[in-house]
């Protein structure tokens, strides 16, 4: 997929993974979830939890949104923080940071796009896990909900955590940019 | 609460709720068993020699009706990358979504069994041993199913290809599974021994299905 990447972030920092279509953005974050299998190279860690893996301390918020209809708002978002090791804020706090907690006992399948991308977002902060991974994070997002999302990133990144965030248009962050290309 | 545990309670409730899979196995199962003695007439002779046989058929059919899902529907929504991220060991996620598969349609139907039973003219020690048997079975038709999930995930071809790859994994759970309840009706072979090796192939398949079915989703990845 590609070759001579490298990179490094720090604590605090937010990477913006930027280039065109079909360049391996997606691909890039999915290797560091170690849900794709690197060909060659290797992904390491300072200083975090030397127990687990590089992918079970990180968080991946992909273009699917891994939320059950059938479940409610609360359900959702319960089963992930239980499931996905909790130790974050509690499930009201965070749907409260996210503004759903008014639909917390509502059947998943009734929100629209937006409404379940916030509450896959609201994951991030129910389980506490020190490195975001997300794959276009503000796509069905409203105005209001990414200027929420960009003040919730700024909370990790204040609180010591990374952000790697493939994206097309800006963050609204200071991020530094990791722009994938074409080899000439 | 425990990290399998909640993979355990959202499997189940996701079953009972609506557009799960709970009541379809037992609903199929229902619709074979009574159908069978409108086709084969009012022998009730033939209706007792047959019933075991029909009745693990009838389980057989309606647990692979509901395995494709299994692990397709975490795959398409995005949950299956989480729980390969999560930290509990892939092996005893996937034994754990085959727990709550069998406790949501394997045993609806081992208790369904005496009822539908009953439309087949078996004798009570008959009941009684095909529901043993089932018990005893259904977990090992759960553990094989749960590989041809896995695979169906991982090569990314879904329909067709699960009942190809698990019918021929689930014959010796049927061929043993029928043997020993017509044992305990009819003889001559005693119970235990085609019992004892029903329990041999169901824990077979317990220990070997979870890591079978976590390797296929590892190597799915790349």
């Amino acid at each position: 997929m590609f070759s001579g990447l490298g990179f490094s972030a720090a604590a605090g920092e937010i990477l913006a993974i930027t280039g065109p279509n079909g360049v391996g953005k997606t691909s890039l974050l999915r290797t560091i979830a170690g849900l794709v299998r690197a060909a060659a190279g290797s992904i390491e860690m300072d200083g975090g939890d030397p127990e687990l893996t590089v992918p079970e301390q990180c968080h991946y918020l992909g273009h699917q949104d891994a939320l059950k209809p059938s479940l409610s708002v609360r359900e959702n978002l319960g089963f992930w923080a239980d499931f996905l090791g909790g130790g974050g804020m509690a499930a009201e706090a965070a749907l409260d940071a996210v503004g759903l907690i008014g639909l917390a006992d509502l059947p998943t399948a009734y929100l629209s796009a937006g409404q379940k991308r916030r509450l896959s977002i609201a994951r991030l902060l129910a389980a506490k896990r020190p490195v975001w991974l997300l794959d276009e994070p503000t796509s069905a997002l409203d105005v209001a909900a990414q200027a929420r999302l960009v003040e919730l990133l700024r909370g990790h990144l204040r609180a010591g955590g990374i952000v790697l965030a493939a994206t097309h248009g800006p963050l609204g962050l200071d991020a530094r940019e990791l722009r994938l290309g074409r080899a000439a | 609460m425990t990290t399998l545990g909640a993979l355990l309670l959202r499997d189940v409730r996701l079953s009972v709720r609506i557009g799960g899979g709970a009541l379809m196995g037992v609903l199929f199962f229902l619709i074979v068993v009574t159908l069978v003695p409108l086709a084969a007439g009012p022998d009730l002779a033939l209706l007792a020699r047959i019933g075991p046989a029909i009745l693990w058929l009838g389980a057989l059919l309606a647990s692979l009706l509901t395995l494709d899902r299994l692990l397709a529907a975490d795959h398409d929504d995005g949950s299956l990358d989480l729980v390969l991220m999560g930290r509990a060991p892939l092996e005893l996620a996937v034994a754990t979504k085959a727990l709550a598969h069998w406790l949501t349609t394997g045993l609806p139907l081992v208790i369904a069994a005496p009822v539908l039973g009953l439309f087949l003219n078996l004798s009570p020690t008959a009941i009684g041993a095909v529901m043993l048997t089932l018990l005893v079975g259904t977990p090992a038709l759960t553990a094989t199913g749960l590989i041809g999930a896995a695979l169906a995930v991982a090569l990314r071809r879904g329909g067709l290809l699960l009942p190809v790859l698990v019918l021929p994994l689930t014959v010796p759970v049927l061929v043993f599974g029928v043997a020993s309840a017509n044992a305990a009706v009819v003889g001559p072979v005693p119970f235990g021994t085609p019992f004892t090796i029903l329990c041999a192939v169901t824990l077979v398949s317990l220990v070997v299905g979870p890591f079978a079915a976590a390797a296929a989703l590892r190597h799915g990845m790349e």
